[in-house]
């Protein structure tokens, strides 16, 4: 057997890790049993909130339940007309976004020639970012250019934004272009 | 997409070439079914045999790298056999044009091209005009220098057995491919093109798109439902953010970003330079305009040109490629990654990671410690106290915990209600833009510097909570309002040049005309004809399902055919009714000038089968890959004479001698691009653990290679180590009678999440295409050996 970062058990340990019995559920073991009490296990009393898979353009709609600050389920969007309900292994796997492990809950800081990540809170991030900006920005600031107006830094790069909704894209597009910086690219080109 | 997911069941012929959406655009196959289902033939051009060829009713294989001669000689096959819709291809294209005299191609090359800066003079290219300034034509076809015929000459070269036998294609294949496919050009039968990235990673990539272009407008296949020319987005919202003006070369909705020559000096310059005569573009001033309204708001004045001095001018190419040249060069110092993992995803991917040691400072926002933000672990292979780069991971939250649109394929806006908060600390990418502007503008304050003042005047107020902006003022700046009386505007049309309109980007502009209809919100999924679902979300422009719908009438006015009718002009009602919004002025008719020229953002109203604005010719030619297998059969031109090429360390250029082997990268159903999104989930990580490389059967034994063993993989640029998967999809080309072998590798595995392997991009070069410069990552040349 080749290698894997985890084993089964350690596999199931982790989708169990946020819920034992719901990992049961929706790896298909004990089918009868569970099948009663699944409803008010998953279903029942959730909040249902329709979204867009965020994979591939297809676009597929998803609905995600939720209760008590946890998601229980989600499933395809029976109403939504490009997919009618069905999903593909992405789309069917997307609850595990938030309940696996790897998810990044704090900021994190790397210092130069640091060999580990230290956790710093968002107010210290923004600030130390801010000023690294201002400070590149400000040195490299190019107002004129053969006569011409330019108002351009060419030594900072703003790379992605395909995972973003269009709402984020935008904002984006108008700091990085507000601050000057013409290394603008993302997904589309790669 | 020109059309939408819904609309391949209305098709009469799937043309599935450079894509493979049953293993990744899984869902929309289901419509591709339904086409079948309704007498519709799918086909299948891939150099494997994937799972969308298992569903094809015909499967012809290629040598990856050899697009244009496969459509090349579709194109040939289609005026030889008289297949092509010779109304539709006299009124609505440009093969009625004259090309002026002096137009010439040779051995590979088209006129007027310059060795030295490797480069063409297009003024060589241009049409013959009218004294009114518009291009002469002859809608009979005839005339020598017409378009029809320069093109009739050009494919005449690809013949059916230059073409397979540059292709490696079985003939009796290639010729089921062309008569299935070219049977669409009769009035009544539409068929589509569906292509994703195994068309436009080359360094021929845009002609490759062309050449469907081409065969498109020669069989009317534009407009119609059914028809279309459909590139499937492989991110969620590449669609959008391409639309809201993430590549450095355009602004939102397509509008240039100004450059640093003397034509763009002033906001008029720039303004009478890139504004056409013809076309809906001449409404460009008041897009502009609206734009630089919504982004310097008051400190947008007319005295001012509007705040334009305070955009960015650059002066040269920064696409992604020259960017990580420049970095690895030590020529920048700071970089932002919003969601992206270029040490996986980028060419050449061993010297991109190099280069992020490099900057002084990198700010990464992702749900995840991507191979990118931690390019100085050790686990990364890097020695932490030699990399002196401050990193900033910042914890971003997934796409249920916040609310937002984003633009499927079909240019869909669809909304996205927020499900949850968002876990621990992490928060949406809007909340992090809108803390990270108000502090660096905070730092800037008090200054009064050139820096100062472009900052300063940047016009951002958008309310909320906290850091968290509210998203409903940011929808009513991209939509647009009246700047004095803050009136949402009904559509790009109420736009103005004058300051009287704010607008963040026009192609949405419409989304949200009124007080609380945020259309993109929109669920009602009741069919309103066609499958084209009106009242669901919203589509740019305009809520439009099929662009150039009106090409689906004849000059006329009238469906070409009932199967295939869309819009029509009604004369009692006195405007153009049907299925979908019209793409056309609702109340032009056929009649009244430009009632007939449906391509309403080209210059002449026209499609483009002749296209002199490209830098590498007018017609898609044959170039084989960078890296190839074989001398181009062509002519002696070897490789696209106009691509960039990166040359020193950094980009080594592998030979066929010690590199035989074709390579080429795909994905699999289970994991997405970079593995990011996939490899850090549990289910998807097991249900696709490993790093393969996949090979014939053929190969493997020429190489003593089981399935299953561990071998390594190597190009010019670096070595991977993976398993061997040996299979029946992928067969030997045989290219001028010689035996080409091709191997193909999934490029989603790094070093984290739960299931990791190498990363295939080690192996890809950094070259790219002419026009766009997207990275070759589909041909490419390797070598493979057992690791033991």
């Amino acid at each position: 057997m080749v290698e894997m970062n985890i084993n089964r058990r350690q596999f199931l340990k982790l989708t169990g890790a946020t819920a034992a019995t719901l990992a049961i559920v929706e790896l298909g073991f004990n089918e009868k049993e569970v099948y009663a009490s699944s409803k008010e296990l998953k279903i029942a009393k959730s909040t249902v909130t329709p979204t867009i898979c965020c994979y591939c353009g297809v676009g597929c709609g998803i609905l995600v339940h939720t209760k008590n600050n946890q998601v229980v389920y989600t499933e395809g969007d029976p109403d939504h007309p490009v997919n009618e309900g069905k999903l593909c292994s992405k789309g069917t796997t997307i609850r595990q976004l938030y309940t696996t492990e790897k998810r990044v809950l704090k900021p994190r800081y790397r210092a130069p020639g640091s060999s580990e990540w230290v956790e710093k809170d968002w107010e210290w991030m923004y600030e130390r970012i801010a000023k690294r900006v201002k400070e590149t920005r400000d040195a490299s600031f190019i107002e004129k250019e053969g006569g011409i107006v330019v108002n351009k830094t060419e030594r900072i790069a703003s790379l992605g934004g395909a995972a973003l909704d269009n709402e984020e894209t935008y904002l984006l597009s108008k700091m990085m272009r507000g601050l000057g910086i013409v290394y603008l690219e993302h997904q589309a080109r790669i | 997409m020109t059309n939408h997911w819904n609309d391949l069941q209305n098709t009469d012929c799937a043309l599935i070439m450079g894509a493979n959406p049953a293993e990744n655009h899984p869902i929309s196959f289901r419509w591709l079914l339904k086409a079948r289902e309704n007498g519709g033939k799918i086909v299948s051009v891939d150099p494997r045999f994937t799972r969308s060829s298992s569903q094809a009713d015909i499967y012809a294989p290629l040598r990856s790298g050899t697009d244009i001669p496969f459509v090349g000689g579709m194109i040939k096959y289609a005026i030889d056999h008289k297949l092509f819709h010779k109304e539709y291809v006299a009124k609505y294209t440009n093969a009625a044009f004259l090309v002026k005299e002096g137009f010439d191609f040779k051995d590979g090359l088209f006129s007027g091209y310059d060795e030295a800066t490797r480069s063409y003079d297009k003024t060589k290219w241009e049409f013959e005009t009218a004294e009114d300034g518009t291009p002469k034509r002859d809608e009979t076809l005839e005339h020598p220098r017409s378009v029809f015929q320069l093109m009739k000459k050009h494919y005449s070269r690809y013949d059916v057995d230059t073409v397979v036998n540059v292709t490696g294609t079985p003939k009796k294949d290639f010729l089921k491919v062309c008569d299935a496919f070219c049977s669409t050009g009769k009035p009544g039968k539409a068929g589509t093109i569906m292509y994703a990235m195994g068309t436009t990673q080359h360094t021929v990539g845009t002609q490759n798109v062309r050449a469907f272009g081409i065969l498109q407008l020669l069989l009317g296949n534009i407009g119609l439902p059914g028809g279309g020319i459909n590139a499937l987005r492989g991110e969620s919202n590449v669609q959008g953010s391409t639309d809201f003006g993430l590549l450095f070369g355009d602004l939102p909705g397509y509008v240039g970003a100004p450059k640093a020559i003397p034509e763009h000096a002033t906001l008029k310059g720039y303004l009478e330079k890139e504004t056409p005569k013809t076309s809906y573009w001449t409404n460009k001033p008041k897009f502009l305009v609206s734009m630089l309204k919504a982004w310097y708001g008051p400190n947008a004045t007319k005295e001012n040109e509007f705040g334009y001095q305070y955009l960015p001018k650059g002066n040269k190419n920064y696409s992604h490629m020259m960017l990580f040249n420049t970095m690895h060069k030590g020529g920048l110092d700071g970089a932002f990654l919003f969601g992206t993992n270029p040490v996986v995803g980028g060419p050449n991917a061993g010297k991109e990671k190099e280069a992020l040691s490099h900057l002084k400072w990198m700010v990464a926002v992702d749900l995840w410690e991507t191979e990118t933000s931690a390019f100085w672990q050790k686990e990364a292979g890097s020695d932490p106290s030699k990399i002196d780069t401050e990193v900033f991971l910042l914890p971003a939250c997934s796409s249920f915990e916040k609310e937002g649109s984003v633009s499927n394929s079909s240019r869909w806006m669809q909304y996205r209600w927020k499900a949850i908060e968002p876990k621990g600390e992490s928060k949406a990418d809007l909340e992090i833009l809108n803390g990270l502007a108000t502090r660096i503008k905070k730092l800037y304050k008090n200054e009064s510097s050139p820096a100062a003042e472009a900052i300063n005047a940047l016009h951002w107020e958008y309310g909320g909570h906290g850091d968290h902006p509210d998203i409903d003022v940011v929808c009513r700046e991209i939509n647009g309002y009246d700047a004095v009386t803050g009136k949402l505007v009904e559509n790009f049309n109420a736009l103005l040049d004058d300051g009287s309109t704010v607008c963040g980007n026009w192609i949405y502009s419409g989304f949200y005309p009124e007080e609380g209809k945020n259309l993109s919100k929109r669920r009602d999924n009741k069919d309103t004809g066609g499958g084209n679902f009106l009242n669901w979300s919203y589509a740019w422009p305009m809520n439009r399902r099929i662009l150039y719908n009106r090409a689906a009438a004849d000059p006329s006015g009238k469906p070409w055919s009932k199967d295939k009718a869309v819009i029509w002009w009604d004369g009692v009602q006195k405007k153009w009714t049907g299925y979908d919004v019209p793409d056309f002025k609702a109340v032009v008719a056929p009649t009244e000038p430009g009632g007939q020229s449906p391509f309403i953002m080209m210059k002449d109203g026209v499609g483009g089968v002749f296209a002199p604005s490209l830098n590498d010719g007018p017609f898609p030619e044959h170039y084989e890959p960078y890296e190839s297998p074989v001398p181009n059969m062509f002519s002696r031109q070897e490789s696209n004479p106009t691509i960039m090429i990166f040359g020193g360390s950094f980009n080594k250029r592998g030979d066929r001698s010690k590199f035989p082997i074709v390579g080429t990268t795909y994905r699999v159903s289970e994991h997405w691009q970079s593995g990011s999104m996939t490899r850090n989930q549990e289910w998807l990580s097991e249900l696709s653990a490993h790093m393969f490389i996949e090979m014939s059967e053929e190969l493997a034994e020429e190489k003593g290679i089981k399935n299953k063993d561990k071998i390594i993989v190597s190009s010019a640029r670096g070595e991977i180590t993976a398993y061997a998967m040996v299979t029946k999809r992928f067969k030997p080309h045989i290219v001028d009678g010689k035996k080409i072998h091709q191997i193909g590798m999934p490029w989603h595995f790094g070093y984290k999440g739960f299931a990791t392997g190498d990363t295939a991009n080690r192996l890809t070069p950094h070259i790219g295409d002419a026009n766009t410069t997207i990275p070759e990552y589909k041909a490419f040349l390797c070598n493979v050996r057992r690791a033991d």
